[in-house]
């Protein structure tokens, strides 16, 4: 009987990105542990930035530091965690203007339950201890004064 | 000047899960049934155009497969978007707007049964800022949800009403993976959140399925068709990516559609939507400026039976019918993509 081929398959994707100079400078921030945003030409901030103006398309270059605290706009509750997410255990999704930012960005919420979050509530960044310039770097936000 | 084209021949299937069909299997009758409605082989076509998506199928350029569908030998001018098959309608549209064919075969198809949508839709997101952390569809369209009932736009009452009319619409339509005759307001409100505040009924019903649509201007339309469904309008747009940077109560890109379609330029006796969630329809509904004349979903709807990539053209396909049987004069068929309504695409269609 003739032998069986076999061969492995290896799902990937074998291309580098470079980030550019605007997501590029908010995910080295990340890794240094601060929240970069941009500044449009009206004088509002763009968090997460952009390389662009999302109404006219104007390049983008201003950054400006924002957070560490801000305001919960949105939020759900996500149980079971999805399995491909950076959170193992059951968490809130939320949309979070930071201090010094018009815009809310989309990260994790670090509570016990949905009961601890309402629209409106202070939060804060908790980061990871060890930082990679990645968008999990944030490790989510925790209510204010809950400690980091 | 644009040239006068028609949908004369729709065809589409639709299941909560074809566990042991090939989409080659999926797509054989389907586009069978909608060329042999108006007597044609692919001999007759001028152009073909298809929309799919690699990320379902798990394989690139997954779409060369399914022509063996359509019969590509000898060969046939073609083309395929990663994209819900109403783009492809567009694209057809514009060829033959350009001339030098008359007919046109658009189909589409999906198959998201084998895996987990909610979570394989992450995969739409901006691969930096969002993406990474894989927040599945029913969660982003939470925080939309929550964003809408803080402002006062909606409230849960006018959410479980659309979710009721779809229900209970669908009841009757073969087409439709969900659909209650029982189902009420208060029956609707008593579901548990699966997203909170959104709750099953709130978001639309994955199904595997497959649509096929034959397009024919001017005179040939009329050979073809005893009543056929006009193109009188067909116009798609875009809002930005990031969700903080827009007014989640809102959808412009579909408002600017509707407008350069000529929606309101007379009375909608149909509008067919595909919003994916209760929220979204509601605010398809404003932002196309649909009035209590407008019959809206009347069959159910994407929320009865969601096909990624075809539901839009399944409502395009549902909207036309109601032209071809004499239901209605004038009706409207939306289209869908991207995260929260980011991309809307409208087709206005008339009886003669």
């Amino acid at each position: 009987m003739a032998e069986r081929l076999r061969a492995d398959l290896v799902l990937e994707y074998p291309f580098t990105r470079t980030t550019g100079p605007v997501i590029g400078a908010f995910l080295t921030g990340l890794r240094e542990g601060i929240v970069l945003g941009i500044r449009r030409p009206d004088g509002t901030v763009l968090c997460p930035p952009t390389e662009y103006d999302p109404e006219t398309s104007a390049p983008l270059t201003e950054l400006v530091e924002v957070g560490p605290g801000g305001e919960l706009v949105s939020w759900t509750w996500v149980d079971p965690p999805r399995s491909q997410s950076p959170w193992d255990q059951p968490h809130g999704l939320g949309m979070i203007r930071l201090d010094g930012a018009d815009t809310p960005m989309v990260h994790g919420l670090l509570v016990g339950g949905p009961d601890e979050l309402s629209v409106g509530m202070r939060v804060t960044v908790r980061w990871r201890s060890e930082r990679e310039g990645h968008i999990a770097d944030l490790e989510g936000f925790v209510p204010e004064g809950a400690g980091q | 000047m644009t040239r006068d084209i028609a949908v004369v021949s729709v065809a589409q299937s639709q299941e909560k899960a074809l566990t042991h069909t090939t989409e080659v299997e999926l797509m054989v009758p389907i586009i069978n049934e909608a060329r042999g409605a108006v007597g044609f082989t692919q001999d007759d076509i001028g152009f073909t155009c298809s929309g799919s998506s690699d990320f379902l199928a798990g394989q690139a350029f997954s779409f060369v497969h399914t022509l063996d569908a359509v019969g590509a030998v000898p060969p046939i001018s073609e083309s395929h978007v990663e994209m819900d098959g109403a783009w492809a309608l567009y694209e057809s549209w514009v060829k033959l707007q350009i001339g030098g064919i008359d007919t046109a075969l658009v189909y589409s198809y999906g198959k998201s049964s084998p895996g987990s949508l909610r979570d394989v839709l992450s995969t739409q997101l901006d691969p930096y800022y969002l993406g990474p952390l894989w927040p599945d569809a029913f969660a982003m369209a939470a925080l939309q949800a929550r964003i809408m009932l803080e402002s006062g736009v909606v409230n849960e009452q006018r959410l479980a009403e659309i979710a009721v009319r779809s229900l209970n619409g669908a009841a009757d339509n073969p087409l439709a993976v969900r659909s209650s005759a029982d189902a009420t307001v208060d029956s609707v409100l008593a579901e548990e959140p699966i997203a909170d505040p959104l709750r099953p009924s709130d978001c639309a019903a994955s199904a595997d399925g497959g649509v096929a649509v034959v397009l024919a201007a001017g005179d040939r339309a009329r050979e073809l068709c005893e009543r056929p469904a006009w193109i009188r309008g067909i116009d798609h747009r875009i809002d930005p990516h990031q969700p903080g940077v827009r007014d989640l109560t809102r959808a412009p890109s579909a408002r600017k559609a509707a407008v350069e379609a000529g929606a309101g330029n007379d009375r909608l006796d149909a509008a067919e939507l595909a919003a994916p969630f209760t929220t979204q329809e509601h605010i398809l509904e404003a932002e196309l400026g649909l009035g209590s004349d407008t019959a809206v979903n009347a069959t159910g709807g994407a929320l009865a039976g969601h096909t990624m990539m075809a539901a839009g053209l399944m409502r395009i396909a549902d909207a036309a019918r109601q032209i071809h049987d004499g239901r209605a004069d004038r009706v409207l068929g939306h289209a869908a993509s991207g995260l929260f309504l980011q991309q809307n695409l409208v087709c206005v269609m008339e009886g003669e």
